[in-house]
């Protein structure tokens, strides 16, 4: 399948998971057993698409200062996104991190 | 209240937001030029998906080569929340015109879902939340056409020393953190974080997806043993 037609398909699903209450299913009660999982998405996915990108160094695990600054760099922005409600704050502070570490390494 | 006010007052409350998604749309722009995906499709995208986290998987999958299916199921299970969002808002969208019932859900999002959400609280009014609705989610969809049409636009001009590719995971950390509300969403963000790192390698890049599922899975366990 081209690349074309696979962001056309998740287009096409995006907007029908977006309208499917809107739009069709109107405004009967979602049941339960779908409710659960869905409250889960947003910090399972979150989690799972900042993990690996912030511990793994050309595919190995690396956490050390100096050998993956990214890490420490991701620590100290979530300490900043614990304390304020602002992402561009977080990204300023990682950033900034990271280009430190990155010029003492 | 005048349309053109709920609109202003729509556009009003997202405003904030937007700072948030400025920088994200750029990087993105900029990831996807730089990537095998290209910047043409990177920024069709933007209209095609309009979907932050799920464009970037996309980019990221397209680019490892993944098997079309592993892409579609890894995107629209990161956009399956927006099945609860429409959930939420179906009982306040019932008395909208149809067509706008049918054109809205383009350009829902999570941030035009919280700010209209909270707003329906205390209004009643069916114009007045329609234009409020749309004044939010067009703010968001035109800084996003906007900031990912300037990422591909100057993609190729950012030097990698840069480290610009960083700031992605930073802005889904800043949207992580405040999503840990309670021990299951803590729960499941530790789960799913963990089972995607160690499923890095796992054949046809399903890691994501294994990841994101294994989380929600969890989630779920612990809210029913805490409960």
């Amino acid at each position: 399948m081209s690349d074309w037609l696979v962001v056309v398909v998740i287009g096409l699903g995006t907007y029908g998971l977006r309208l499917s209450f809107i739009g069709v299913l109107g405004t009967r009660p979602m049941p339960l057993w779908a409710q659960r999982p869905l409250r889960f998405v947003a910090p399972a996915v979150l989690a799972a698409l900042v993990v690996p990108a912030v511990t793994l160094q050309s595919g190995v695990i690396d956490v050390t200062p100096l050998g993956n600054p990214r890490f420490l760099a991701a620590v100290a922005a979530a300490l900043v996104a614990l304390r304020l409600k602002n992402v561009a704050g977080v990204i300023v502070v990682g950033m900034g991190l990271l280009w430190i570490l990155q010029a003492l390494g | 209240m005048s349309p053109r006010a709920a609109l202003i007052d729509g556009m009003r409350s997202v405003a904030p937001l937007l700072i948030g998604v400025a920088p994200f749309g750029l990087i993105f722009g900029v990831t996807a030029a730089g990537s095998a995906v290209g910047g043409g499709l990177g920024y069709a995208s933007s209209l095609i998906i309009f979907a932050g986290a799920a464009q970037l998987a996309t980019v990221q999958l397209l680019t490892a080569g993944s098997t079309a299916a592993v892409v579609i199921a890894t995107a629209l299970v990161i956009n399956a929340r927006h099945l609860m969002y429409s959930a939420a808002l179906a009982p306040h969208f019932r008395e909208f015109p149809s067509r706008w019932r049918w054109a809205l859900p383009y350009i829902l999002t999570d941030q035009a879902f919280a700010v209209s959400i909270s707003r329906y609280d205390s209004e009643n009014d069916p114009d007045y939340k329609r234009w409020f609705f749309f004044g939010a989610a067009v703010s968001l969809w035109t800084t996003w056409q906007l900031t990912t049409m300037a990422g591909v636009v100057l993609g190729a001009s950012i030097p990698e020393t840069w480290s610009l590719d960083f700031a992605i995971p930073l802005v889904f950390l800043a949207l992580l953190v405040p999503a840990l509300r309670d021990r299951p969403t803590v729960v499941a963000a530790v789960v799913g974080g963990m089972v995607a790192l160690v499923a890095n390698d796992a054949s046809y890049n399903l890691g994501l997806l294994i990841g994101a599922l294994s989380g929600i899975a969890a989630g779920v366990v612990a809210e029913r043993v805490a409960s």
